[in-house]
């Protein structure tokens, strides 16, 4: 019973803080219809900043400085595509193999960093649940609020003039301009947002895991993607956009703990990354299949009269 | 009003499809006005739409909105003063968003932070329902669900919202049944009238090119190669008009569409 439960709490933990890249590709795969290849390098930079702002001795100034290296990423990749003329899925890959000189950079060409004895905001909430209910568990209660704050705020912002114009820039570009409003802003704002919740991610990941390595973004974007997609059939489009901000929590936390489940059952770690390929390819080849299934079977002469017919013509 | 000063443009210059699709041409609206435009396919009526609206920047020449020099103001600017319709339905709205948050964007009430409030919502409510189309219930819900013709005429109601200087309408009515395009046709006259806009028209059905509006321009290769107003158009037939074709462009109109629309 234990072990479920420890089972559980790693998986939710997990979850909690991939659900903020999950949101981040909600803003900008779900919204904005861009795929932000960045993701990865992203993830890894706010890792990077939010562990060497931690050992300088700041636990509370490397989040907003992580959240603000997003910005700057997002906002160089928003760039890239929508006013230097480089294509959207290049844009990103570009970023991307930048960043990794970046992060080497940042970190002072180490590729990995120990926070064994950084004071991180994990360990403040630590200390002061000292003696309380709660104590142990201060990575949840941390990721909690920071999944509820962000929720509220997201919420809020894609209700606003400037969120709306964001949606709208994914559904229907000419529409956005005979609005009079420039689609190339609407894109950049939606990429810098993104980018500081995969940013501020990278940077909780690390301090809670208490280390920072160059590949922790590695793979990043798929196993988000994979999230994203199972909280889209939990609660789909036709949902209230609260419910769909929730379901994206939801689906980060259900992949998490299928793949810790299969991690107890002896599937070895390494497959972590193949198995949120298969999910995603799965999810997106899912609904192709399901349109193109009429014509497959009409074409195997499974169907009907149609089908028999074409038999006896042969 | 508007005021197109000689202007060109050439698509794909220096390369085997080079072509001309403005050629020098110069054309006044005075305000008021509502003009129909027609001629045969590649004649340069949507180009003549895509220059005012900024879609690209000209060659060469001017275009002046309301005494202001537009030439260089990007496409995005313009449409605070320009609203536009094409013939595709789809493309006015954004499919996965509800009736309110379009008309939201399209109205372009407050600043970038500002949220649809209760006053907003009324407001809305009372303008769908001009239509007569039922849409006022349906504000939640996704504008993709809608018909061509009721995504057409909310196009409408959102490009006239706030009221612009201008309305530019490509053929809006091509793409829907001929019930519904009649209905479209009739709001559009209903809007133009009590807003007292200015409004130039594309349509391949030179019956009502005649029948509506007080101005009919007729374009080939890129130029306007017939102007008229008042008597002359009042006494002018289906029939007159591609005699008139025929005169000023040295050919036979061949436009199917055009021919088989009578």
């Amino acid at each position: 019973m234990d072990k479920i439960l420890v089972l559980g709490q790693t998986a939710l933990e997990l979850g909690l803080v991939n659900a903020l890249v999950v949101l981040a590709l909600f803003v900008s795969y779900s919204m904005l219809n861009v795929c932000d290849l960045s993701t990865d390098g992203c993830f890894t930079l706010g890792s990077a900043v939010g562990a060497m702002v931690a050992i300088a001795g700041y636990p509370w100034l490397s989040l907003p400085a992580a959240m603000l290296a997003g910005v700057l990423s997002g906002f160089i990749t928003a760039t890239l595509q929508t006013r230097m003329g480089v294509q959207s899925l290049l844009a990103g890959i570009v970023v991307n193999t930048g960043l990794y000189s970046v992060n080497m950079a940042l970190t002072g060409n180490k590729p990995t960093l120990s926070l064994n004895k950084t004071p991180t905001v994990f360990l403040f909430a630590k200390n002061l649940m000292n003696g309380s209910a709660l104590q142990g568990q201060q990575a949840l209660l941390v990721l909690f609020i920071v999944i509820v704050l962000v929720i509220v705020l997201l919420r809020l912002f894609l209700r606003t003039k400037l969120g709306l114009a964001i949606r709208a820039t994914g559904s229907n570009a000419d529409m956005v301009r005979s609005s009079s409003i420039n689609p190339t802003f609407t894109t950049t704002v939606g990429l810098c947002v993104s980018n500081m919740l995969t940013a501020l991610s990278g940077c909780l990941t690390a301090q809670m895991q208490k280390s920072y390595d160059i590949n922790k973004g590695s793979g990043m974007l798929t196993v988000a993607l994979a999230s994203l997609l199972i909280g889209g059939v939990i609660f789909g489009k036709d949902k209230p956009m609260s419910l769909r901000l929730v379901g994206t929590v939801i689906g980060a936390f259900l992949f998490r703990l299928v793949y810790t489940l299969a991690l107890r059952l002896n599937m070895p770690a390494f497959m972590l990354k193949a198995v949120s390929s298969l999910i995603v390819i799965a999810a997106l080849s899912g609904s192709y299949f399901k349109d193109q299934l009429p014509f497959i079977m009409k074409r195997l002469g499974w169907h009907g009269k149609e089908g028999a017919s074409n038999a006896e013509a042969r | 009003m508007l005021k197109l000063v000689d202007i060109s443009k050439t698509f794909y210059p220096g390369t085997p499809n080079e072509r001309l699709a403005l050629d020098s041409l110069t054309l006044h609206i005075h305000p008021g006005d509502f003009v129909s435009i027609i001629g045969a396919n590649g004649a340069g009526k949507s180009t003549l739409f895509n220059a005012i609206c900024g879609s690209f920047y000209l060659d060469k020449g001017q275009v002046f909105l309301d005494g202001q020099d537009i030439t260089m103001t990007p496409e995005h600017q313009r449409a605070r003063v320009i609203g536009r319709l094409f013939q595709d339905p789809m493309r006015g709205t954004a499919p996965d968003m509800s009736i309110e948050e379009n008309l939201a964007l399209a109205a372009g009430l407050g600043g970038w932070l500002s949220h649809v409030t209760g006053a907003d919502r009324k407001a809305f409510r009372e303008r769908l329902a001009l239509l007569d189309m039922g849409l006022e219930d349906r504000m939640t819900q996704p504008v993709g669900l809608l018909s061509g013709g009721q995504r057409q005429a909310l196009t409408l109601l959102m490009a006239t919202y706030q009221t612009p200087k201008l309305l530019l309408l490509d053929e809006h009515t091509a793409a829907l049944d001929p019930g519904t395009a009649e209905k479209v046709l009739n709001l559009t006259r209903e809007i133009i009238e009590t807003h007292h806009l200015t409004c130039l028209m594309i349509t391949h059905n030179m019956q009502s090119a005649l029948d509506l509006g007080n101005r009919t321009l007729m374009m080939d290769r890129g130029r306007v190669i017939y102007d008229v107003t008042g008597e002359e158009r009042a006494q002018l037939t289906v029939h007159d008009l591609t005699e008139k074709f025929r005169e000023r462009s040295g050919r036979e109109l061949n436009n199917d569409r055009m021919l088989l629309g009578q």
